[in-house]
């Protein structure tokens, strides 16, 4: 990729983690916290995702594509930084060396967790129900990963959309800055109690 | 008389250089203590006797002064870990032994001394000026606003010292970021009534290669900048104007400037 075209390659990064990864990842947290009603409401959900119209289509323009240029593109970016904790030990220096560890994290939890689910489905060797997360969570280790992974997640989502309010230019002031800080604090505890709570339910 | 504050010592350990690629060695010295000593008048004594604390004379320790009142940029160095300028640094505000090192996101020249030329190379690039040379009197520009002046001095005091680069994670040997300086310079000349004639330029020179896209929102600069400025709040503002830019750009206006 061109390094003339770097400011639109991270714009496009920048957009594509809202819309539409981050979107769909709140979709993907409330879809699952239909196992806190039970093994049918969650087959149902999962089930009536399944059989959407255009299913390939939504999966390759609305999840495939974008997450994967959002991950790789991210990783470049993950490993141009040189931490320095040791000597700014703020708070906005710490969210940014963990938006990129989570970053990292997440590009290794997701292909795991897409090899373990999505793919398995189709090659046909398993079906995506209830059951199956059940027999995956049932593995203390695994139920630990999960629970990283998703935290990972909702804080990579929460802290960048902070980081694309500066990005594109629309929280400017210290103060709108920090105001921002507080209101995607609280949109990543709420997205991590829906998504661990989920989890949960198929314990 | 032989007071206490005489025979007082300063320890200094220094990361010394002796040229642009020989490995770096840490020496210790201990200069007397005098009131009122500042990180440069500790050095200077240094520079008098090079003597490290082992008794064996050694070449003296090079650095980079001129104004000695925090206004011209050029001391800076890593000071306890903190990048900063050392006129300012106080010897009685400083925990010892006091660590010298040189802001390594730069070339280093010899020991604290460094290579400061890529942040000038950033301001050319950037055109950091106001554009008002020609073949005949353009006369008087439009006025600024008073307030504006006022605002728009507090990011002139920039002295283009290079803390704000040493600070920021993403300005290293893997990346060709220009660092908060120059792009806060820009906002600044952007915001001038002529300057901002030449704004369109400006923009689309920090949206090419190394420029405001590489800022990955730390906000280490606006800890350390020594003078204030509101580096952070530079970039997200000139995030807006490039994104407005962007657009501008790509559906096409017929003129350039507003």
């Amino acid at each position: 990729m061109s390094k003339e075209r770097e400011f639109y390659w991270r714009r496009l990064h920048s957009l594509l983690g809202i819309i539409p990864v981050g979107l769909f990842l709140t979709q993907h947290l409330v879809v699952n916290h239909f196992a806190t009603r039970g093994e049918e409401a969650f087959n149902n959900a999962s089930h009536f995702m399944e059989s959407l119209p255009f299913r390939y289509m939504l999966e390759i323009f609305v999840i495939f594509l974008p997450l994967m240029f959002h991950a790789f593109y991210g990783l470049y970016i993950a490993f141009t930084a040189k931490h320095n904790p040791q000597r700014f030990g703020t708070l906005r220096n710490y969210l940014f060396i963990l938006q990129r560890f989570t970053g990292i994290f997440l590009v290794v939890f997701i292909v795991w967790h897409v090899f373990e689910t999505r793919f398995q489905a189709a090659i046909g060797a398993k079906e995506v129900n209830f059951n199956m997360m059940a027999e995956i969570l049932s593995n203390p280790w695994m139920l630990g990963f999960y629970i990283v992974g998703v935290i990972s997640a909702t804080f990579h989502l929460a802290n960048g959309i902070w980081s694309f309010l500066v990005s594109w230019g629309i929280t400017q002031s210290a103060r709108s800055q920090q105001i921002a800080t507080y209101v995607t604090l609280v949109i990543f505890l709420a997205l991590s109690v829906v998504g661990v709570q989920a989890l949960l339910a198929f314990v | 008389m032989v007071t206490a504050t005489e025979t007082k010592k300063v320890k200094f350990e220094i990361l010394r250089q002796d040229t642009p690629e020989s490995t770096p060695y840490w020496e210790k010295f201990e200069v007397n203590y005098r009131p009122n000593m500042n990180v440069i008048s500790a050095l200077m004594e240094i520079r008098q006797n090079p003597v490290n604390v082992d008794g064996k004379s050694t070449t003296p320790v090079t650095w980079d002064m001129n104004c000695l009142e925090e206004v011209c940029g050029a001391c800076s160095m890593v000071i306890n870990g903190r990048p900063r300028q050392s006129c300012s640094a106080l010897i009685d505000q400083l925990t010892q032994p006091i660590q010298l090192a040189p802001m390594k996101t730069f070339p280093v020249v010899r020991d604290l001394q460094v290579d400061r030329t890529r942040m000038f190379d950033s301001l050319k690039k950037v055109k950091a000026w106001v554009p008002i040379d020609g073949s005949y009197d353009l006369g008087e520009g439009p006025r600024m606003p008073e307030r504006k002046r006022q605002w728009a001095y507090e990011l002139s005091k920039c002295m283009t010292c290079g803390v704000c680069l040493e600070a920021c994670p993403n300005v290293n040997s893997g990346s060709n970021f220009m660092g908060p300086a120059p792009l806060s310079q820009v906002r600044l000349f952007n915001a001038h009534p002529t300057g901002s004639m030449n704004k369109d330029e400006r923009l689309n020179t920090i949206m090419g290669d190394g420029g405001l896209a590489n800022c990955g929102n730390a906000q280490n600069c606006v800890v350390a900048c020594p003078k204030g400025i509101p580096l952070t709040t530079s970039i997200a503002a000139l995030n807006r104007d490039t994104t407005v830019q962007m657009f501008k750009d790509f559906f096409g206006s017929d003129h350039m400037v507003d």
